[in-house]
C-alpha cells in the first residue's frame, strides 16, 4: 500500500478543502510554487489569495501581477466566494498591475536595476502601510519568469530583488509566495534561477500532471515539500503528495486512490 | 567525525600556518548544509563561551539569513545573543546587500523603520566590494579580541550568495586573505554546490583544509520516474543525510571519512555509517532452505574439535616426518601402540588419527631416479 494513500475516507468531504492547508502548516514563510506547461499552478496562488483574504482574519495581501490583470483574479476569486474589489477598497489587498513594467520603464530610459529598485520601493512602502496595525502580510508574485522577462532576463538581478523580498519577510514576519515554471529552465544550467529559488524557499509546491496520464476527474497532483528549516529550529522535513480536481468554485484535494 | 571538525576549528591555527578553513557543501538533493553550518557554529560558540578554544569570538557574516534568524538560533541553544555580544559580532549583509534600502531611505522614499532588526548587527551595504568587506570583518574581529593579540573565528553563511555578486577570483581572494590573517583563528563557510561551476567549487576547496559535504542517503533509481515512487527517498533526504569529510593535513596527507546524520528536534545527531550498511549486507544473504547459520552450541562444539596437527606440542615429543626412520622411532612406535590400547579402554569417545608409513623398503629421499632402470 502506498504510504500516502491512507486518507480519512469517511470524513473526507469535511477535510478536503484543508488538505493543502494541512500540508502547509503555519505562515510567515517563503513558498515557491513550481508548475509546468501541462499543469498550471495558478490555482494554488488563488488558494493562498483566498486564504489570506478570508473574512475571519485581518491579514493583508500585496499582489505583484506580471501575468494577469486585476479583472482576471477578481472573476476567479468571486466564484470562489471572495470579492477582491471590496478587499482592495478595504486596503486588505494591495494590487500592483505590472503587466507593462517593461515598456513603461524603457520609455523613461531606466536601467533594469532602477526598475527593480522602484519596484522594491513599492513593495516596501506597501509592507509599511499594511503593517501599521500589526498583522500577517502575504506578498504574492505572479510570476517570476515574467519578472525576469521584464528586466531583460537578468536572472541575477531578479534574485537580488527576491533577496530583498526575503529580507522583508524575515524583518516584518510576512510570507512570500512566488510562482515560477519549472520546465523553462534547463536542468544543465547550474546557476538557474529556479534552483536558487528552491534553496531560499521553506516550502516548495510542485504542480504536475498525473504520472499515469490524463484523467477526467483528476486534474493533476501536488507535491508539497516542507523543508522544515524555518525559525532556526530543526524540524524534520515532510513531503505530502495529493491529487486535485479544479472545479469552478473550489478545488478538491484528495489522496491518491481515495477517489474512484 | 563531525566532532573532529569542531575540534580542528577549536584548536585553531598553528603559529606560522594558515588558519584551518572548512567548506560545508550541500546540494539541492540534500539541502541540509545550513543546518550543518548552524551545528558547527553553535559547537564553536559553546567552546568559545567555555574559553576552550583558541578564538575569543566569532564574526558571523550573515548573507543568506538575517541577524534575527541567528538570534533565534542562539536563543534556542540557550545562548542569549544580548549577553553574547562580547564574543559574537554579526555582520549583516542580508538586509541590504546592495544598498537599495539606504538609497531609498536617504531620499526619504521609505521610512527609516526597522522594527525587528537587532541594533547589535552591523549593516554592510555593498556586497560587490569584497575588499571593504574584508576590512569590515577584520575590524569587527578586532573589536572582539581584548588585547589586540587574540584571535577570532570567521563564519560565512553561504559563499554562494557572495558569488552571485562578485567573481570567484575576488571571493577566493577574500577567503585566502582571511585564512592567512594573523588574527584569524579559523574560518568556515557554506556553499551550495549545484549552483556553481565545478571550477569555482574546486577553487574554494583548494583554500579549505577541511571539506564536509552533505549528500543524500539514497538516490531514487532512474527507473522510478513516477513522482510518488521518489517521495519516500526525497523525504528521507530532508531528514538526514551522509556527510563526507575530507581532511587535508599539512604534509599533504588526505583523510576521508563519512558519517550519517539525522535531523532531530534537539539538533543534528551523527551516527557511524556502518550500522545500516551491515544490515543491508546481512539481508543480502540469499534465502535458501538449508541452514547456513550455526547455533551457539554448534559454534562452541566446532571450536573444541582438535585438528590432526594440533595434538603435537601437548607434552609429547614432536614428530616431524622427514622420510627416514629415526633412531627412537621404533621405541616410540611401541609406546604409541601400547598407549593406544590403553586409550581405547579409557577414552573411547575421543578420535585419533594414527599414521603409519606404508613401506620401509623405499628410500623416498634418495637422489636416484626411481624409473632409472626402465627400458622403453
Amino acid at each position: 500500500m502506498h504510504p500516502y494513500s491512507i486518507g480519512p475516507v469517511t470524513t473526507m468531504d469535511v477535510q478536503v478543502p484543508n488538505l493543502l492547508d494541512d500540508a502547509l502548516g503555519g505562515g510567515g514563510r517563503v513558498v515557491l510554487i513550481e508548475d509546468c506547461v501541462e499543469t498550471s499552478g495558478a490555482f494554488v496562488l488563488h488558494h493562498f489569495l483566498k486564504r489570506s483574504l478570508s473574512p475571519n482574519s485581518s491579514d493583508a495581501v500585496i499582489f505583484l501581477s506580471f501575468s494577469q490583470p486585476f479583472s482576471h483574479y477578481d472573476r476567479i476569486l468571486r466564484k470562489m466566494g471572495c470579492n477582491l474589489v471590496v478587499r482592495r477598497d478595504n486596503k486588505r489587498l494591495l494590487f500592483f498591475d505590472l503587466l507593462m513594467l517593461n515598456s513603461l520603464g524603457r520609455e523613461e530610459e531606466k536601467t533594469s536595476e532602477d526598475l527593480l529598485l522602484s519596484l522594491y520601493e513599492k513593495v516596501h512602502k506597501a509592507v509599511e502601510i499594511c503593517s501599521s496595525p500589526a498583522r500577517n502580510i502575504t506578498i504574492i508574485i505572479d510570476d517570476v519568469s515574467l519578472l525576469e522577462v521584464a528586466v531583460n532576463c537578468l536572472s541575477n538581478m531578479v534574485l537580488d530583488f527576491l533577496h530583498y523580498c526575503y529580507s522583508l519577510t524575515a524583518e516584518f514576519g510576512c510570507s512570500l509566495i512566488t510562482l515560477n515554471h519549472e520546465d523553462i529552465y534547463s536542468s544543465l544550467d547550474k546557476s538557474s534561477l529556479i534552483l536558487q529559488m528552491e534553496y531560499h524557499a521553506d516550502v516548495v509546491i510542485k504542480a504536475e500532471p498525473l504520472s499515469t496520464g490524463l484523467a477526467t476527474d483528476v486534474h493533476g497532483q501536488l507535491t508539497v515539500i516542507d523543508k522544515g528549516l524555518g525559525g532556526g529550529v530543526c524540524n524534520s522535513g515532510k513531503i505530502c503528495n495529493f491529487q486535485f480536481r479544479i472545479k469552478d468554485n473550489q478545488i478538491e484535494y484528495f489522496y491518491p486512490g481515495s477517489r474512484t | 567525525m563531525a566532532e573532529r571538525i569542531c575540534r580542528a576549528l577549536r584548536d585553531g591555527a598553528l603559529e606560522g600556518e594558515h588558519a584551518p578553513a572548512l567548506t560545508i557543501k550541500d546540494s539541492n538533493e540534500s539541502p541540509l548544509g545550513s543546518l550543518l553550518f548552524n551545528h558547527v557554529l553553535s559547537q564553536l560558540s559553546s567552546f568559545i563561551v567555555a574559553q576552550k578554544s583558541q578564538s575569543q569570538g566569532i564574526v558571523l557574516v550573515a548573507l543568506s539569513r538575517g541577524p534575527l534568524y541567528y538570534e533565534e538560533l542562539f536563543k534556542s541553544k540557550g545562548n542569549n545573543i544580548a549577553s553574547s555580544n562580547k564574543w559574537i559580532k554579526v555582520l549583516d549583509c542580508c538586509t541590504d546587500p546592495l544598498g537599495w534600502r539606504s538609497k531609498l531611505m536617504e531620499s526619504g522614499r521609505i521610512a527609516n523603520l526597522t522594527p525587528g532588526t537587532s541594533t547589535r548587527a552591523n549593516l554592510y551595504k555593498n556586497l560587490k566590494d569584497l575588499n571593504k568587506l574584508l576590512l569590515a570583518i577584520v575590524e569587527l574581529g578586532k573589536e572582539l579580541v581584548e588585547d589586540g593579540k587574540g584571535r577570532f573565528a570567521v563564519a560565512i553563511d553561504s559563499v554562494s550568495e557572495m558569488l552571485r555578486h562578485a567573481s570567484i577570483f575576488s571571493v577566493a581572494g577574500l577567503l585566502s586573505n582571511l585564512r592567512s590573517h594573523s588574527q584569524v583563528s579559523c574560518l568556515f563557510w557554506l556553499l551550495h554546490s549545484d549552483i556553481h561551476e565545478t571550477k569555482a567549487i574546486a577553487a574554494l576547496e583548494y583554500i579549505s583544509s577541511i571539506q564536509a559535504s552533505s549528500e543524500p542517503i539514497t538516490r531514487p533509481i532512474n527507473g522510478q520516474r513516477a513522482n510518488s515512487e521518489k517521495l519516500p527517498f526525497l523525504e528521507q533526504n530532508l531528514r538526514g543525510g551522509k556527510i563526507h569529510i575530507r581532511f587535508k593535513r599539512r604534509n599533504g596527507r588526505v583523510r576521508l571519512m563519512s558519517e550519517e546524520f539525522c535531523i532531530e528536534q534537539s539538533g543534528i545527531k551523527f551516527t557511524p555509517i556502518s550500522s545500516e550498511a551491515e544490515m543491508i549486507a546481512q539481508s543480502l544473504v540469499p534465502k535458501v532452505q538449508f541452514n547456513l547459520e550455526l547455533s551457539e552450541k554448534e559454534r562452541n562444539d566446532r571450536a573444541k574439535v582438535v585438528l590432526p596437527f594440533e595434538h603435537q606440542g601437548n607434552g609429547k615429543t614432536i614428530q616431524i616426518y622427514d622420510g627416514r626412520k629415526s633412531l627412537n622411532e621404533d621405541r616410540a612406535e611401541i609406546q604409541y601402540t601400547s598407549a593406544e590400547k590403553v586409550q581405547t579402554v579409557t577414552d573411547s569417545g575421543r578420535g585419533e588419527i594414527i599414521y603409519f608409513r606404508d613401506s620401509d623398503d623405499e628410500m623416498p629421499d634418495s637422489d636416484e631416479d626411481p624409473d632409472d632402470d626402465l627400458d622403453i
